[in-house]
């Protein structure tokens, strides 16, 4: 079955908007990290060098999730791979 | 009808990598890219700035001046952080994590200096992350020995290998991912920011160029280079 090419492409843009929603998850999740980290240094401010390093390392972690569907937004828009 | 462009066509959005000119290899047609430009760029302000610093520590003095300062706090901050993760086993990994540490900095942040960043290309951060992955795989089997190496694999139960074997193959192409991925992001988002809004992008871009390059490479960095001291050092550990 042939399908028009502008409908395609139409349907990557849609597409590419909804891999995006992924970022929602690693939203929420950094901003959990951050939330028990400023509690930590509210406990323990002597730790705050450790707890700071500890919270990035963890956020960027949990931001992968969230990449991956901008990866696929941007290939669906950029590298167009079904509208060939 | 042109199908090139999803954006509007008016305006130059342009963060792809661009083919500088060609050559014939062996029947293949071999591009050299931009990414190879910043490379050879990256390359040679570490090799400038490693010669000056092997000139500066040969000829040490007893009260540093400047530029040996900023060299003995760059090699002191590298031993603080590799010897905080890796323990017993920092002084065999201090070169490598050291090299990719310094080298994925400078690329992070050549998106300050005009450069298109070399590891918002995907074959940049793969051959890091392989590197990676051979390296994790060497010093398991120097230091688990085969019977350990298949012990860790049917860790639970025998049963459950092919899903470490999946687990062990993911770790490059997270590692080569993850930093692609934000640095990619801050690309392009500095590209639409100056592609779309080039008429009112006069000097506030500043500030984002100090989160997306300065701040958001730092961080990738320094993740980078821990994951890959805590799997190393994982790997290392005998017990």
């Amino acid at each position: 079955m042939e399908f028009n090419t502008n409908f395609i492409l139409g349907c990557s843009a849609i597409g590419a908007g909804l891999a995006v929603i992924a970022g929602i998850g690693p939203g929420i999740g950094q901003g959990i990290a951050a939330g028990h980290a400023a509690a930590a240094v509210g406990r323990n401010p002597g730790a705050k060098s450790d707890i700071t390093s500890t919270m990035l390392l963890g956020q960027a972690v949990a931001e992968t999730t969230g990449l991956y569907g901008l990866l696929i937004a941007m290939l669906l828009l950029f590298v167009k791979p079904l509208g060939k | 009808m042109e199908q090139g462009v999803l954006l509007t066509e008016s305006a130059d959005i342009d963060f792809m990598i661009h083919g500088v000119f060609s050559y014939e290899l062996f029947g293949q047609t071999v591009w050299i890219t931009t990414t190879h430009i910043c490379v050879l760029i990256v390359m040679l302000v570490i090799i400038a700035f490693c010669l000056a610093a092997n000139r500066v520590v040969k000829h040490a003095s007893e009260v540093p001046g400047t530029f040996q300062n900023i060299v003995e706090m760059v090699v002191e901050m590298l031993d603080n952080m590799i010897g905080g993760v890796m323990g017993k086993f920092s002084p065999k990994f201090r070169n490598y994590i050291g090299t990719i540490f310094i080298f994925i900095f400078l690329s992070n942040i050549s998106g300050l200096f005009g450069l298109r960043p070399p590891t918002a290309d995907y074959g940049v951060t793969f051959a890091l992350g392989i590197m990676t992955f051979v390296i994790i795989h060497y010093n398991q089997f120097k230091y688990q020995k085969v019977k350990g190496v298949i012990a860790g694999l049917c860790d639970p139960w025998p049963i459950w290998a092919p899903i470490n074997i999946i687990g062990e193959i993911a770790v490059p192409i997270s590692l080569s991912l993850r930093l692609f991925a934000n640095v990619l992001s801050g690309t392009v988002m500095m590209a639409l920011i100056y592609g779309l809004l080039s008429k009112i992008a006069i000097i506030w871009p500043g500030a984002l160029h100090i989160y997306f390059d300065l701040f958001s490479g730092a961080i990738q960095t320094y993740v980078f280079c821990m994951l890959t001291m805590t799997y190393i050092a994982n790997a290392c550990e005998t017990d």
